[in-house]
């Protein structure tokens, strides 16, 4: 059973409290209304500031001390949610103009039509009723936006931003979710003999639900790579992990690398994702071939490990390793036209990058200078590994 | 969505039109959903009005295959637009759902 509507009555006239109470004894034993009643403005001010329960003030205009349009004016003062309904003379067309300026919800005329009266108060509290849902709803949202910032904050706060920088090499990476909580992420371990594993990937949609699998993929995909010796290793138990109780069909797409800073070799493998792209010394740039893998989350390990192979190359001095997620090649301008591979090669034409951050900063601008006003639709995810030139 | 649908000796067809990303994926789903039936002896999705399709909308086609999986009836795409048959490629799904080319090449060989 809902709370009764708490209704304060204001009338200089005593003959009142008896008439509302005994023509509305139905709807109070039933648990409708609940009557208050004041003698005058002032008085009912007192009642409101003691008892913030009130939803409905029906007032009457002339009173002594404080009359009822004053008391409207006074009501906003109160920061109450709730609405006045006047009673007012007969074609008194003044105050009630005056009285619905100040912010009254209704009037009724004198003599007082208790069939309307009670009409108005129905229809008085049920446009509060939607008032107040309306109010709850806009801040939950508010509430779930927050959270939603939060969320957002703590998956910017687990990509890793200690970049990598020694004599002979350096990695630098960012991710631009396109909404606020995105399902890209990059990440880098140190494993032993030097070697450093990296890793761009790509959850299946946008949202929590994307969030959330981009969690416990990274988890899986870098307990894998410390775990294993190689990137197909890596990934086919990454794979096993994720698949094996995914009932939503989730999937993430990755590119891993391992790199040697002695020798300058990369080991990589692609599931389901673009393959790297290298860019040379003079400027020019090569997509390396892909290693048929599949998305991992979707098939189990046999098919999975069937399918997928790894490639090796040699980075020289001065050649950058560029992972990125379709983010990068599926950007769209205003024409709906995509930035492609093609483009992601010609970036760097003339123009090599002297370092990590450099690469990484000359894709991002690239992009956002092809995409103009075009807001973006997928999240843009680059990593960058660059082999000092002098090493 | 945009959805026509053509039936013939148990052959579903279904051939959908438009982009598929995260803003319609589930009504995509509803309308794949909506028309299937028991009584399919196979099901063909004729990919040939879908310009683009987001990981969003491969993962409906998964929950698609492993519908029909359930049943073990016949599922098939064809007809994949460049851009939707390199997603394809590039996410491995060609290894998971089966593609064929064209429809009439889907109705000759699905079983």
């Amino acid at each position: 059973m809902s709370q009764p509507w708490r209704i304060l009555v204001v009338d200089d006239e005593p003959d009142l409290e008896p008439l509302v109470l005994q023509r509305m004894r139905r709807h109070i034993r039933s648990g409708k209304y609940e009557f208050e009643f004041a003698g005058n403005g002032l008085e009912a001010l007192e009642k409101l500031r003691a008892d913030d329960s009130i939803d409905l003030v029906l007032s009457d205009i002339n009173m002594p001390q404080m009359d009822g349009l004053t008391l409207l004016s006074q009501l906003g003062s109160l920061n109450q949610d709730l609405r006045a309904v006047i009673i007012s003379a007969y074609g008194d067309m003044g105050n009630i103009r005056t009285a619905m300026n100040r912010g009254a919800f209704d009037f009724v005329t004198k003599p007082v039509d208790f069939d309307d009266l009670q009409i108005t108060i129905e229809r008085t509290v049920e446009h509060l009723r939607q008032w107040r849902e309306a109010t709850a709803s806009r801040d939950k949202l508010v509430t779930l936006q927050n959270e939603l910032d939060i969320a957002s904050n703590v998956q910017q706060s687990i990509l890793p931003d200690d970049f990598p920088e020694t004599a002979a090499y350096e990695i630098n990476a960012n991710m631009v979710p396109a909404r606020n909580i995105g399902g890209d992420f990059y990440d880098y371990v140190a494993v032993p003999d030097d070697r450093m594993f990296a890793t761009v990937a790509d959850v299946s949609d946008k949202g929590i639900p994307a969030a959330l699998f981009m969690m416990s993929s990274r988890t899986a995909l870098k307990g894998a790579a410390i775990g294993t010796g190689s990137p197909r290793e890596a990934l086919i138990e990454a794979n096993r992990v994720l698949q094996a109780d995914n009932p939503t069909f989730m999937f993430v797409t990755v590119i891993m690398a391992v790199y040697q800073p002695r020798s300058g070799e990369v080991i990589y493998a692609s599931a389901g994702h673009d393959p790297p792209v290298v860019v040379r010394a003079d400027g020019s740039a090569e997509q390396m071939p892909g290693t048929g893998g599949m998305a991992l989350g979707i098939a189990p390990e046999a098919i999975f490990a069937s399918n997928l192979t790894e490639n090796s190359l040699t980075l020289a001095p001065g050649e950058t390793l560029v992972l990125y997620t379709d983010g990068v090649s599926e950007a769209m301008n205003v024409e709906q036209e995509e930035f492609g591979t093609g483009r992601i090669l010609q970036i760097f034409n003339g123009n090599p990058p002297q370092n990590a951050e450099d690469a990484m900063t000359a894709i991002f601008n690239a992009v956002a200078e092809f995409a103009g006003e075009a807001p973006a639709s997928d999240d843009i995810t680059c990593l960058a590994l660059h082999r000092i030139a002098s090493s | 969505m945009e959805l026509a649908q053509e039936r013939d000796a148990g052959t579903n067809v279904i051939s959908p039109a438009g982009r598929v990303d995260g803003s319609n994926s589930a009504q995509f789903h509803e309308a794949l959903v909506g028309a299937l039936s028991d009584d399919d002896n196979r099901v063909i999705l004729d990919m040939g009005g879908i310009d683009y399709i987001s990981s969003a909308g491969l993962r409906v086609l998964l929950l698609i295959a492993q519908h029909l999986g359930g049943s073990s009836t016949p599922f098939a795409v064809c007809s994949l637009a460049a851009s939707v048959d390199e997603v394809f490629r590039i996410s491995g799904f060609n290894q998971i759902i089966t593609v064929f080319g064209t429809l009439d090449e889907a109705k000759a060989q699905l079983a």
